[in-house]
């Protein structure tokens, strides 16, 4: 399927590794900002999206598109508990910075 | 090159671009708004590849729900960003040597593995032209991945019940309408009858 439109998997396959690599850095680059890690997360996330979606137009199998579905709906899921969380977190402690982020160390 | 062809290389760019700025961006309403252009343009690759239900599910999921949530929450909160970023420069060596080797060892996977001929047989939904992507990701949803289906709506509940579990707060000094207090007052808890005399008043 997509043979016939001069573009292989591989070109999937390096946007997408090269979106996963940036989410990771993302991680390591903004250890302070919880906001900007959960956007990270999101873009690693949607970095297998691709794959999933490249690999099911390649195979010719949809069971890739639906599996890519049900990973859009956990990163939703994910993302609403990660903020209500940031925000009550914001509530109780008037600052978001990660290092802060050791009441419950033992 | 095929018209296809470019128009990947344009959305391909694009993404990758906009995901650089979103972590490299000063300002995170910034990023907000770099994570949408990347979501928007890969939907575009979505497209491309032939899943229109997944790109037009991530601009309707992600563009309007999910990064609209952060931009909602990162201008609610008040925090000063700029202090964030001091000391940001002290993990980025880590971060580029662990950023090129993963991103060597994907390059290598992804350019090296060769796919079996005749793989494309084994498929175990194998997509049929004659039908729309929608309808043919609806008809396997509805039928073979229903439990799944449903799990996924568990899922969102609970995420739902849990967000609104976390943050919802009960302010002790607001008013609110309490039905049962309300029909359950007795005449003789609400009134008081007072022999006034005359003359002196209360």
């Amino acid at each position: 399927m997509l043979a016939a439109t001069g573009i292989g998997i591989g070109h999937y396959l390096a946007v997408g590794a090269i979106l996963f690599t940036l989410g990771v850095f993302g991680i390591f680059l903004n250890r302070k900002n919880i906001i900007v890690i959960l956007m990270s997360v999101e873009l690693i996330l949607l970095a297998v999206n691709i794959n999933f979606v490249a690999f099911s137009a390649q195979l010719g199998d949809l069971a890739g598109q639906v599996f890519a579905l049900l990973i859009l709906t956990v990163a939703a899921a994910e993302a609403a508990i990660g903020l209500a969380i940031l925000v009550v977190y914001y509530r109780n402690r008037g600052t978001i910075a990660v290092e802060d982020v050791n009441s419950l160390k033992g | 090159m095929t018209l296809p062809l470019f128009f990947f290389y344009v959305f391909a760019t694009i993404t990758v671009a906009s995901a650089l700025m979103v972590i490299a961006a000063r300002n995170p309403v910034h990023s907000v708004l770099f994570l949408i252009l990347a979501f928007v343009n890969s939907a575009g690759l979505f497209m491309l590849a032939g899943a229109e239900f997944l790109a037009l599910i991530l601009i309707v999921v992600y563009v309007g729900a999910v990064a609209v949530l952060f931009l909602f929450v990162t201008m609610m909160l008040d925090v000063d960003f700029a202090s964030m970023r001091q000391g940001m420069l002290q993990y980025a060596p880590v971060g580029v040597v662990v950023g090129v080797i993963l991103l060597l060892e994907l390059l290598l996977v992804g350019g090296s593995f060769v796919l079996p001929t005749g793989v494309e047989a084994s498929a175990m939904v194998p997509i049929d032209a004659g039908i729309q992507n929608t309808r043919a990701i609806g008809q396997l949803l509805y039928t073979r991945y229903v439990f799944l289906f449903e799990l996924a709506g568990g899922v969102l509940l609970v995420a739902m019940i849990g967000a609104i579990v976390l943050t919802l707060r009960h302010k002790p000094n607001v008013k609110r309408q309490d039905v049962f207090r309300q029909t359950g007052r007795k005449r003789s808890e609400a009134t008081e009858l007072v022999k006034v005399k005359t003359g002196q008043g209360l």
